[in-house]
């Protein structure tokens, strides 16, 4: 009852503390008014002692313990000072975030950018209870603060409420903010661990798509390219020849199989998030196999290809697929 | 609440031994070697738990040993309050939490227990090297506060941090110091071991006490005369009245207040003065004849000898009014009379003869007594000396008739029991006698080697009258100071020597030092507050006016520092800045850019939307990626931008 009260209460504090509509347009500034500031555990211990030292200076008519209080009290102010002035106007924008398969953990980089000349230290980033991330950031540079959280469903994840605090520089004090950056993660379903077998054999390839950019049979070497993928590259070859060229080997197209995954070649019986999951393993499956691969899910028809950007379709496909929030 | 339970690192395990010791180090003379030594066994072994990365004592040990700790510390003492025990239990608990440095929450408790150990030094002094000291520590025990929280830049990082927090700390300390409202302690009773012994006059007085003291040149007082200073001869400060003698030695009689103003009208001109008493552990405030006012929280014996309510056992001072031509005593009361008459029955038949002569020639004529008394004290020619031989049993008559060799308190003996035994009132009074003016501050330094005994007789329609029977025969004691007066080559303090000037010198200014040190910050109480407040204009400073003062200039450095620690230094790249002149003319016409674009394709979607200007801006984008991303562009391509993005109208 107790802890529900606490509950509501801190979110209400959040609500109006955060008060822009989140999530908020980058880049966040975290100006003075957005920044909280109360003592730590270790603060008041601290001002407890001072108080026991001023009572024994005055007890005991201790100029000197007079003069060591006052100079604590400014120890203490200035920190606070300078434990605002650890996170005041950071600036924080939305950086990468990869997607990823549903049950794994969902990574947000945030970007941390400092524009004054003096490093900012010990900043630590939470989202909800998880363990914070503890990070500088350097003297006019950006960091990076990969915040991970777990994907629980496919579709759209997207950063919640990040909690920004710092004690830095004596612990005494703990400066707080809170930001929701504008980002979100894809989430892919989840390939499903018993799928049926891949479905191929169905279509033959009608001729060699493009020669030589097959993936079956060997045909010959040429240098590498950039955007080889790193599994054709002739790594023994390179390994024999240290200061040569990268090879990438190609292969023949002519005899690259081709396969259909469709959503009605499931049995009706699965439901729409069982199908995705079979689907999704049938494409990495395929991935893995070399196979050119098309989709039909309805609504939607992918055709035949392969290579790590139509994986990434077929996923990013499955995991909108009839998701409420595009 | 994750980081009160983070590990203390190794690191921090070293600064807080580090700090440990600075807060333990300048405390070992104040309490017990075994003590002391246990202590410095628990730092060794921190230092090997750290080094060698042990495991820490488990937590039923630490228990026991904080246990045995405290017992001991009790039947060392037989208390645990007080400011020794309260000391020794402090570092038994610092030693033994060195032990137990397991989570941040015990780094902090070391820190905060170092913090009182600071206090704790100055409970026992508060000298300028103790304070030196003490700030050696502060530094130390801030820098480990600030590794506790963030351990891996160097110490010289660390102290530099703390160097620059404690600077800034420093304006709000003078405030605090100069203007919080002060309370004049105690506020509850202090422990009765708050003042160990410490020299200076006693409340009796036998052959050799106080040749015992002129041995030492520590201050008694300071002297500041708000006029002119009286001369060397006059200055008789009063000490303890001994009107008591059991034949060997002489005793104060009166303890307490019997007046709560003087007794007297005080007659003449007057010579005000403020008084710095070092704490003596005694009762008596020391005057020059005759105190015309008493300071606060004191009263006056019936012998006129002010005295406080209080010991004194901290450095008091007080302003006083002296009119040396009161008479005082007139209407003597016939106790008291009879009481400066007392002499044991038996004992030193030699001058009991002679004074009986005395009477029977003079009657009650007190005068004329006097004068007899003088004269055998000049025909007997003592030698005042800092080595008088030892005396037996009849220490008057052995002086003035076979040695003839006494220091001041033989003489005024002496003289006191010739009067009693002619039947004038007499008495023999402790106190100083001179000063010296320390050049530098103009102050009066009275030492304990200007300690003095001299005596009062008792005259009717005169009062009591001051005779100082070592003046007859060493008149250079009091004109000038003890080392004129004494025969060459006697042991003497170095600074009562009047050789050695330059050394002396020295002396002076660094005893102006210590003074100054003592009458502004040691001694900035109350008092002294409303003086400083009143000489900056404020009528009547009470606290509310001071916390509102205190307040306000707090207020305003905090602004200052809180401007000067949020002042951003952001250097904008020249070429990023122009580059955002050029995006904003073209977001005019609707064409944004968006911050994870590239120059290049921004280029390229612009020109598409705006084809007219698409050479203008292709031109720009080139310029500005080069700028940006080859390290060897030159100032001209900048200003070439600059035209270039100035000339440029979407």
């Amino acid at each position: 009852m107790i802890q529900s009260l606490r509950n509501n209460l801190r979110e209400k504090f959040i609500h109006w503390a955060l008060r822009v509509r989140s999530p908020e347009p980058a880049p966040i500034i975290l100006v003075q008014r957005r920044i909280y500031v109360l003592p730590s555990r270790a603060g008041l211990a601290f001002a407890a002692a001072l108080v026991v030292i001023l009572l024994g200076a005055m007890n005991y008519n201790l100029s000197l313990g007079h003069a060591l209080v006052f100079l604590l009290v400014g120890l203490g102010v200035v920190n606070i000072l300078h434990t605002f002035r650890n996170l005041a106007l950071l600036s924080i924008r939305p950086g990468r975030c990869e997607p990823v398969f549903a049950n794994g953990l969902a990574r947000f980089d945030v970007l941390l950018e400092n524009t004054r000349t003096e490093p900012r230290i010990s900043l630590r980033l939470q989202i909800g209870d998880a363990a914070p991330v503890e990070l500088d950031v350097g003297s006019s540079t950006v960091a990076v603060a990969p915040l991970t959280v777990p994907a629980l469903q496919r579709g759209w994840l997207p950063l919640p409420r990040v909690t920004l605090e710092t004690t830095w520089p004596l612990g005494l004090i703990r400066a707080w903010a809170y930001a929701v950056p504008d980002m979100r993660c894809l989430i892919y379903p989840a390939p499903a661990t018993h799928a049926p077998p891949l479905p191929w054999g169905g279509d033959r390839a009608r001729g060699p798509s493009r020669e030589g950019r097959g993936t079956d049979d060997f045909s010959g070497l040429r240098t590498y390219q950039v955007s080889d993928a790193p599994r054709h590259v002739a790594w023994k070859a390179a390994a024999r020849q240290q200061d040569g060229p990268l090879l990438t080997k190609l292969f023949s197209g002519a005899s690259a199989e081709q396969c259909w995954l469709e959503w009605d070649a499931l049995p009706i019986a699965l439901d729409t998030e069982q199908r995705l999951a079979i689907l999704a393993r049938w494409m990495l499956d395929a991935d893995k196999m070399g196979l050119a691969w098309g989709l039909r899910i309805p609504g939607h028809r992918l055709p035949p290809d392969n290579g790590e950007a139509h994986l990434a379709t077929g996923l990013r496909t499955l995991a909108l697929y009839r998701h409420g929030a595009n | 609440m994750a980081r009160i339970n983070r590990p203390v690192s190794r690191r921090q395990s070293w600064w807080l031994l580090a700090t440990a010791l600075a807060a333990f180090l300048p405390l070992t003379p104040q309490i017990p070697l075994c003590l002391a030594l246990a202590a410095g066994t628990c730092f060794a072994l921190r230092a090997a738990l750290t080094w060698k990365q042990w495991r820490l004592p488990p937590r039923w040990l630490l228990v026991l040993l904080v246990a045995a700790g405290t017992s001991a510390v009790f039947f060392e003492y037989r208390s645990l309050v007080g400011r020794t025990p309260g000391v020794a239990l402090l570092v038994v608990f610092l030693a033994l939490k060195l032990l137990e440095l397991r989570a941040a929450r015990d780094a902090i408790s070391t820190v905060l227990l170092c913090y009182f150990l600071v206090l704790a030094q100055f409970m026992f002094t508060q000298t300028i090297p103790t304070a030196l000291l003490a700030c050696g520590t502060i530094i130390i025990t801030t820098a480990t506060l600030l590794a506790a929280s963030d351990d891996r830049p160097t110490p010289i990082i660390q102290l530099r941090r703390t160097l620059l927090m404690l600077a800034q700390a420093l304006p709000f300390m003078l405030l605090l110091f100069l203007l919080f409202p002060r309370v004049q302690g105690p506020l509850w009773g202090l422990p009765q071991d708050r003042t160990s012994a410490v020299s200076g006059l006693s409340d009796t007085m036998s052959p050799g006490s106080i040749a015992q003291l002129s041995q030492s040149d520590a201050v008694a007082f300071r002297v500041q005369f708000k006029g002119e200073v009286p001369a060397q001869s006059q200055l008789y400060w009063r000490g303890p009245v001994m009107p008591a003698f059991d034949g060997r030695s002489w005793r104060v009689t009166q303890t307490l207040g019997a007046y709560p103003v003087p007794p007297y009208v005080p007659r003449g001109s007057s010579v005000d003065y403020e008084v710095t008493l070092e704490p003596h552990g005694k009762f008596w405030l020391f005057a020059l004849e005759m105190p015309g006012t008493l300071p606060p929280d004191s009263a006056m014996t019936s012998d006129y000898q002010p005295i406080a309510r209080q010991a004194v056992r901290t450095r008091l001072r007080y302003t006083q009014q002296a009119s040396p031509d009161t008479l005082a005593g007139i209407n003597e009361s016939a106790a008291n009379l009879r009481a400066a008459l007392e002499l044991p029955k038996e004992g030193n038949p030699q001058i009991r003869a002679i004074a009986a002569e005395w009477r029977q020639r003079h009657g009650t004529d007190a005068t004329a007594i006097l004068a007899a008394a003088e004269d055998l004290f000049v025909r007997q020619l003592l030698i005042y000396t800092l080595n008088p031989p030892l005396l037996g049993r009849d220490v008057v008559d052995e002086f003035l008739f076979d040695t003839r060799r006494g220091f001041c308190e033989h003489f005024s003996a002496a003289f006191v029991f010739a009067l009693r035994a002619a039947g004038v009132p007499a008495r023999v009074v402790a106190g100083y006698q001179g000063g010296e003016i320390n050049p530098v501050d103009g102050y009066l330094v009275v030492r304990q080697y200007d300690a003095h005994a001299w005596t009062e007789v008792w005259i009717a329609e005169r009062g009591w009258v001051r005779i100082d029977p070592t003046a007859i025969s060493a008149p250079r004691r009091i004109n000038n100071n003890v080392a004129a007066a004494v025969p060459a080559g006697e042991p003497l303090p170095f600074l009562a020597r009047s050789d050695l000037a330059w050394l002396k010198e020295l002396r002076n200014r660094m005893d102006a030092v210590t003074n100054g040190w003592n009458q502004w910050v040691l001694g900035y109480n109350p008092q002294r507050q409303k003086d400083l407040l009143q000489s900056l204009g404020l009528d009547a400073p009470d606290w509310r006016s001071m916390t509102a003062i205190l307040t306000a200039l707090c207020g305003a450095v905090l602004l200052g520092l809180t401007a000067w620690v949020l002042h951003q230094r952001v250097r904008v790249d020249p070429a990023l800045a122009a580059w955002q002149r050029f995006t904003r003319k073209l977001a005019k016409r609707g064409i944004t850019w968006q911050a994870w674009e590239g120059p290049q394709d921004f280029a390229r979607r612009a020109s598409h939307a705006a084809p007219q200007h698409a050479r203008a801006i292709h031109e720009i984008a080139d310029l500005y990626a080069q700028l940006r991303y080859n390290p060897n562009t030159d100032r001209a391509s900048l200003s070439q931008l600059n035209t270039k993005i100035t000339a440029f109208r979407p």
